[in-house]
């Protein structure tokens, strides 16, 4: 499986990418920011995108908004410190598929990555 | 100061450096400083905007900065190398980031990308009017200070819009 990490801390893309090579996925391409995942989907076409929401030039939101215009189908889930439930609902609204809130637990992010897989593989 | 803006600060540290690292922070009793000086030489620094405005600073002595980043990241870097920097910004934006969740009455607010400053004696320039609360926090990696000057902002951001 191929996975488009997005965030502009190397920091926590390094801590996301240690638990995905744990789950076994080590096919993972970084972004850090919301432009810059823009410029990469198309060459990489990730079977998942893990994206902040907070990050300069383009914003997680903006990033997802711009994303489902033309992809309707490649699970997205919201990494990120916004807790408060308008924000949660204003994510899914734009496109997103889970919602995992920053600090998060190793396991808490491979379940939701794993709820988020059987949904999609359910679906199809 | 409301105290309602200092609360979920000390449970967002709390909660982000036993999640993220399985550290335990101890808090101290929280005071007012007067001057811009912060207190040590590592800064991360977010700013508030919207129903709340100001600024929050995590303070560490580099020592205590160092050996946290070692244990979030599983490395230790140089305290003038970009990914110590980017650490301290990470950890700074999980702190804010918790507590502006945790205020009280459904409050609209944005935080900033982090910003760090690493040198001896540096200044954060703040809000004029609003006083800086200091709240020791001691953890096995060393103490620290979070410094908290943020107020409600005069027009909420609902009506401001």
């Amino acid at each position: 499986m191929k996975i488009l990490l997005v965030d502009d801390s190397k920091t926590m893309r390094n801590i996301q990418k240690s638990v995905l090579a744990q789950l076994g996925h080590t096919t993972v391409e970084e972004a850090c920011d919301g432009q810059d995942a823009l410029s990469k989907v198309g060459a990489f076409q990730p079977d998942l995108i893990l994206v902040d929401w907070n990050m300069p030039n383009m914003d997680g939101l903006t990033f997802v908004k711009h994303f489902r215009q033309t992809n309707k189908n490649t699970p997205l889930i919201m990494v990120t410190t916004e807790s408060e439930k308008s924000r949660v609902i204003e994510a899914i609204k734009a496109g997103v598929n889970n919602y995992v809130i920053k600090p998060f637990t190793p396991d808490l992010l491979s379940q939701r990555i794993g709820e988020t897989m059987s949904k999609v593989k359910a679906a199809a | 100061m409301d105290p309602a803006f200092i609360t979920p600060f000390i449970a967002s540290i709390q909660n982000v450096f036993s999640t993220m690292m399985q550290l335990p922070v101890t808090m101290g009793t929280p005071n007012i400083k007067m001057t811009s000086a912060t207190t040590y030489d590592v800064s991360g620094i977010i700013g508030m905007s919207g129903d709340v405005t100001g600024n929050v600073v995590l303070s560490f002595p580099k020592s205590t900065a160092t050996r946290v980043v070692q244990l979030l990241t599983g490395t230790e870097f140089a305290a003038d190398s970009a990914d110590f920097a980017d650490a301290i910004g990470e950890l700074t934006n999980m702190v804010a980031g918790g507590a502006k969740g945790m205020f009280q009455g459904k409050k609209k607010v944005s935080i900033s990308t982090p910003s760090v400053v690493i040198g001896a004696g540096h200044t954060v320039a703040r809000p004029r009017e609003v006083p800086v609360i200091c709240i020791p926090c001691q953890t096995d990696c060393g103490e620290l200070i979070i410094e908290v000057a943020v107020q409600a902002s005069a027009v909420p951001a609902a009506q401001a819009a």
